[in-house]
């Protein structure tokens, strides 16, 4: 409720009359959605819907905002994170991305039942960080780590609103190939084996109190719901032929997978196309990082999209404190061949619908939340930043801990020796 | 976990290990003190590099950045013998020149990266190339990353195409002092010596805050922040009493003994042969870091990732310590928590800030020109305006200060090494290629020419097995 407050008494402040109204109006409008771009056109808002899309449109009692030909696009998803599931990445006590119940790799525990959607903080600092810089939504990903196993656990949707709880339908992780083959008795060989074995136990082929069995109850039941026609399961691969093994298994088993990082990815486009497979890319990634990796190439997003995979983005690196960054792939993938418009809706529409969001969220377009961004230029360019971003019709607060910082040290403060006072101090222009 | 923290420190932590394991190697006699007055920065492993040649180059018509702070429109370079001959225009062009027209594109200095680790952390990955951090002891002064370097990283390359000509290769930061750094040139070669950038000092590196306490803590110390202070003390104190002792015995029959190798490294450091670089982040450790840095008598060139710089840019402007950041790299540790975009628009804005958009990344350093980017960006949205003919400077010009090149390279000014990129428009932009790049002259990567495109041998014969994957 403090902050419901707070943001009410900076909407008075700016002169913002109604919380979830608003009609933004002639703004280049990036719908990402079936009309494409629209020019000097203007989108109402109501009840924190987008309740209209023309020109012309009459405010009726809703706020205006003149966006003067800039561009406005759906919140972008800010790829596959820990985002109010750690603080500090150095601090263990701070991240809660990983189960790790057994000793070591040997130790294998397999929980898919994990879900580490409920360790989600939706006051982290990293939201506001993220946010300020048009990132609306994210995918909370269950990470990989000795003690665990190569399942990883469940990560759902979250949006960066302050809610507490994810939208849309859970997505299990499970991670292939050399990064994860520790986790599997020191071979990827193995992965196919354990994968099968998990599918026996989902099925009742292995007895529950069997000495083999790897799963809980708990976990028999999580898992069945992604075998046979069922939830998004999230797969971190790279190597191109891991990839083909992924295709077949996952025909034969019924698995409804999207592939994340994907390095290789581009040498079998025609049959991610072919198998309808959503992938999300590091478009940076060109180099050999390891043997799994050695095809990475900045075209990558290119040649899938220009096969006909529905390409999203996801980073390596610090994917969660720096997901801003993730406009920067999108841009780059961009100088690298793939259209415009595709990169936008890698960051809108196409995450949306693998996620099984793609009816709230994703697309300008009459009905959806209306998470908004006004951009001071072109979008997928690093040289223009977001000017206003609205959540649920609402105009967030432009700040974050970081605007904070910068503000106090933007200031000059008055000089100690005229009774200046330091600067942990809220100075004159507060 | 966060790159930083794999890359140099993760790496590390495995990396005594491995070294351990390859201690049956034969041990040669140490031959190190042929020459007891060649000085504590003479180098037994000069540098074999040779620019490749080219006739003359005019590039014509372009939007020139000089990484001087100005910026011509319509502007000629001409390239001749491995320099700058010419900016401006109607330069007179050498009836052999090359020609390239260079209308709608823009030209600036080759970009310079003071802060890499390529070739000693290099691709792939592998715990047999973690050559980066000798974490065997908290002060390694005796080793000089330059050892360590795997000319076959493909990560040089890529770095090529992203306008990169010359960096400084680091050690990582897992020890207080970690030893000497080395300045390349960004020329595919099969040993270190050939890229080695002619008369370039070396650069000292050193470490605050987490890192070492976290390697250290229990391993003999330090364990805390106290303990790394004390730590630098007692080096620079051994050091200090070394130069002083060789100083007396200069003239003496016997000489001034057998040299040591660590304090070597240190001695050049004081001595200001050897430029010092400092990885600090928080403001408070820098400040320390300046009265050490007076205790001892020596002089900082950069502090490196200061995520807090801005909170004493004012300070760091007056001692003429430059700050070598990231844009936008924050909290993936304690010590960076506090980041902020604007970070180097406020150490450019003190009066004599010297501000380096730095990578510490083989991703990074792909695009330091968008780095740039993303602060001008930020740093307008609080109403600095940062044109790009200043804001250049953060990737040439100052980089080429801090590491002791700026009288070589990092500026298109007649004489100088005729280091160039060629960008397909203007470079702050996330849609910026470099199209041309040419090193002392000679175009050396050329994104539509094949030809004019290295391959690392370990990319060879990695793609043959056609329609492989069914």
């Amino acid at each position: 409720m403090r902050r419901l407050a707070l943001v009410a008494a900076l909407l008075a402040a700016s002169g913002i009359a109604s919380a979830q109204d608003v009609l933004i109006r002639n703004a280049t409008v990036h719908t990402a959605g079936a009309r494409g771009t629209l020019q000097a056109t203007d989108v109402l808002v109501r009840n924190g819907r987008i309740a209209g899309i023309g020109s012309g449109l009459q405010a009726g009692g809703a706020a205006v905002v003149e966006a003067q030909g800039r561009p406005l696009t759906p919140s972008l998803f800010g790829g596959v994170t820990d985002i109010g599931v750690e603080e500090v990445s150095g601090e263990s006590a701070t991240v809660d991305a990983t189960l790790a119940l057994g000793a070591n790799a040997a130790d294998m525990q397999v929980r898919p039942e994990f879900d580490v959607t409920l360790a989600y903080n939706p006051e982290s600092v990293l939201v506001p960080v993220a946010r300020v810089e048009g990132i609306g939504w994210t995918l909370l990903s269950a990470g990989t780590r000795a003690g665990g196993s190569f399942i990883g656990g469940q990560g759902g949707t979250v949006r960066l609103d302050g809610s507490l709880d994810p939208i849309g339908p859970r997505v299990l992780f499970v991670s292939l190939g050399g990064d994860a083959a520790s986790l599997s008795g020191s071979s990827r060989a193995a992965q196919w084996m354990l994968l099968d074995q998990l599918v026996d136990e989902v099925r009742g082929r292995i007895p529950q109190d069997s000495r083999f069995a790897l799963l809980t109850p708990a976990g028999r039941a999580a898992l069945s719901k992604y075998i046979g026609g069922g939830g998004r399961v999230v797969v971190r691969i790279q190597r191109a032929a891991d990839i083909v093994r992924l295709l077949r298994w996952s025909k034969q088993r019924g698995v409804n997978i999207a592939l994340l990082g994907a390095a290789e990815a581009w040498k079998v486009a025609p049959q991610l196309a072919a198998a309808k497979v959503p992938v999300f890319v590091n478009a940076l990634a060109n180099l050999p990082a390891d043997f799994d990796e050695l095809g990475a190439t900045l075209e990558n997003a290119a040649r899938l999209h220009a096969a006909g995979v529905r390409v999203s983005f996801a980073q390596a690196g610090d994917a969660s404190h720096n997901a801003r960054k993730i406009r920067q792939l999108a841009g780059n993938a961009v100088a690298n061949g793939l259209p415009w418009d595709a990169a936008l809706a890698g960051l809108t529409s196409v995450p949306a619908s693998a996620l099984g969001v793609g009816n709230e969220l994703g697309t300008i377009t009459v009905g959806q939340r209306a998470d908004l961004v006004l951009w001071s230029g072109d979008p997928l360019d690093v040289a223009h930043v977001a000017q206003q971003v609205w959540l649920d019709g609402r105009a967030i607060p432009m700040r974050s801990r970081q605007t904070e910082l910068r503000d106090r040290y933007l200031r000059s403060p008055a000089p100690a020796d005229a009774g200046g006072l330091p600067r942990a101090y809220p100075g004159d222009t507060r | 976990m966060s790159k930083p923290l794999t890359a140099a420190l993760a790496a590390a932590l495995t990396g005594g290990v491995l070294l351990a394991g390859c201690a049956s190697a034969p041990s040669k006699p140490a031959t190190t003190d042929a020459k007891p007055d060649a000085g504590f920065a003479a180098d037994p492993y000069p540098s074999t590099y040779r620019r490749v040649m080219s006739p003359p180059v005019l590039l014509q018509g372009a939007t020139v950045l000089t990484g001087t702070g100005a910026r011509l429109d319509g502007a000629d370079v001409l390239l001749r013998d491995g320099k700058v001959a010419a900016v401006g225009t109607g330069p007179d062009v050498p009836a052999d020149a090359v020609r390239v027209d260079a209308t709608g594109k823009w030209i600036t200095p080759g970009i310079i990266d003071i802060h890499s680790h390529l070739g000693v952390y290099p691709s792939p990955g592998m715990s047999a190339h973690s050559d980066g951090n000798e974490a065997t002891a908290p002060v390694t002064s005796q080793v000089w990353a330059e050892h360590s370097i795997w000319p076959q990283d493909p990560g040089f390359h890529a770095a090529l195409a992203g306008g990169v000509t010359s960096l400084q290769i680091l050690p990582g930061s897992a020890n207080l002092i970690g030893g000497r750094g080395v300045t390349v040139k960004n020329i595919s070669a099969i040993t270190y010596q050939g890229m080695k950038f002619p008369g370039a000092p070396w650069g000292l590196k050193m470490a605050c805050g987490e890192n070492p306490k976290r390697v250290y803590g229990q391993k003999g110390g330090p364990s805390t922040r106290m303990g790394n202070i004390a730590g630098y003390r007692a080096a620079f104190a051994d050091a200090a009493e070394y130069m002083r002792k060789r100083t007396e015995a200069a003239g003496k029959p016997e000489g001034p003994g057998k040299r040591d190798l660590k304090l070597d490294t240190l001695a050049g450091a004081i001595n200001g042969d050897i430029r010092v670089n400092i990885h600090c982040y928080r403001a408070d450790e820098m400040a320390i870091m300046l009265d050490l840095a007076k205790e001892f008598g020596f002089k900082i060139s950069a502090f490196h990732h200061g995520v807090e710089a801005y909170k004493l840019a004012d300070r760091l402007a007056a001692e003429g310590v430059c700050g070598a950041l990231w844009a936008d790299w924050w909290g993936f540790k304690m010590e960076s928590f506090d980041g902020i975009q604007e970070n180097i628009a406020l150490v450019d804005r003190a009066p004599g800030g010297c501000a380096i958009v730095h990578s510490d990344s083989d991703e990074g350093i792909q695009r330091l020109n968008q780095e740039a980017a993303k602060v001008m960006a930020n740093a307008q949205r609080v109403g600095i305006s940062i044109a790009p003919e200043h804001a250049i400077r953060w990737i040439t010009q100052n980089p080429a200060k801090a590491m002791g090149i700026l009288d070589q390279t990092g500026t298109l000014e007649a004489g100088k090494m005729a280091d160039v990129v060629l960008w397909s428009g203007n470079p702050f932009s996330s849609y910026a290629q470099a199209e041309q790049v040419y090193v002392d002259g000679a175009r050396l990567y050329d994104r539509r020419d094949p030809s004019r495109q290295p391959r690392s041998d370990f990319m060879l014969g990695q793609d043959l097995v056609r329609g492989g994957v069914q």
